[in-house]
């Protein structure tokens, strides 16, 4: 183990990197500090914002969107705009919204990596960053959605979005019967994080 | 910046090639047509990003791919369908 001082890059709960990748991760960024690149406050503010982003997030906007058809019209429209809106923002990524409805269900992946919108809906679950998922739910979607307890009959289109570049998705899940005059607030609660990426249809009035 | 070459509605090839760098073209989508779901905007090219700055900047499609044109084995629905973004130097007009 090297005694060499790390305060700038690390969080003081951090354990040391055990493996040589990680190793590398650390020198990379302190050399990039160390030469002016950006600075280690910035780093810790950007860590900050990841760790503060959660599906919660999502959850608003769904829940703004239920209540609200113009603003829906313009989140379908322009993802990143209808954020701002809100007072999100995942520059420099462009943000586009699915909408389910009775005849389409959407879900998300990345094939080639594991992108997902972690500034707004904070880190992607396990399953999600797995060859397994990446590699099925492109080519079986069907069968992949069962497994997560999607079971969709053949006249529903099944619209998988591989997200290969520099947009982010979020899927807009559909709103529950029986919750005709429930207020926003309360609405949110019913929006799960895997909504949000496709591998759950219904949302239950719990 | 450029024009788009494209609009929406417009059938498009995926070249069919490999280059030895970064270049976010998944190989299943290689060679196959689809029609522009949406023009989106312009971004780094990644080929480029391995000299450092990704010039020149390409513009990104949504692309829409019949499930049945990618996998002759697919089990689904006729319109079942996989939608990816690519860059516009991957794209030719399939009209």
């Amino acid at each position: 183990m090297s005694d060499h001082d790390h305060s700038t890059t690390f969080q003081a709960d951090h354990p040391e990197p055990t493996s040589d990748a990680a190793r590398i991760g650390l020198a990379l960024r302190e050399l990039l500090i160390e030469a002016g690149h950006y600075t280690a406050d910035e780093e810790q503010a950007v860590i900050a914002e990841m760790q503060g982003a959660s599906p919660e997030n999502g959850a608003t906007i769904v829940a703004h969107a239920w209540t609200d058809p113009q603003y829906k019209a313009r989140l379908l429209q322009n993802g990143g705009e209808a954020l701002r809106e809100l007072g999100f923002d995942i520059a420099p990524y462009e943000f586009t919204v699915l909408e389910n409805t009775d005849a389409v269900h959407n879900v998300i992946v990345c094939t080639l990596c594991s992108c997902y919108p972690r500034s707004l809906l904070g880190m992607s679950p396990a399953w999600y960053k797995s060859k397994n998922y990446r590699s099925r739910v492109i080519r079986e979607p069907r069968s992949v959605l069962a497994e997560f307890g999607v079971e969709l009959d053949d006249d529903i289109e099944v619209r998988v979005h591989d997200s290969t570049a520099e947009l982010r998705y979020m899927v807009l899940p559909q709103r529950p019967a029986g919750t005709e005059d429930w207020p926003e607030e309360k609405l949110a609660t019913l929006v799960t994080r895997d909504s949000l990426v496709g591998t759950q249809r219904d949302l239950p009035l719990s | 910046m450029n024009e788009p070459r494209f609009a929406a509605g417009q059938r498009v090839r995926i070249a069919e090639r490999t280059p030895p760098v970064h270049h976010r073209v998944p190989s299943y989508a290689k060679g196959k047509v689809g029609v522009i779901e949406r023009v989106c905007g312009v971004h780094g090219m990644p080929e480029h990003f391995i000299r450092g700055d990704g010039k020149p900047a390409q513009r990104i499609y949504r692309v829409t791919i019949p499930q049945t044109e990618l996998w002759q084995a697919y089990q689904g629905s006729e319109t079942d369908i996989v939608e990816l973004e690519i860059f516009e130097h991957w794209l030719e007009s399939a009209e």
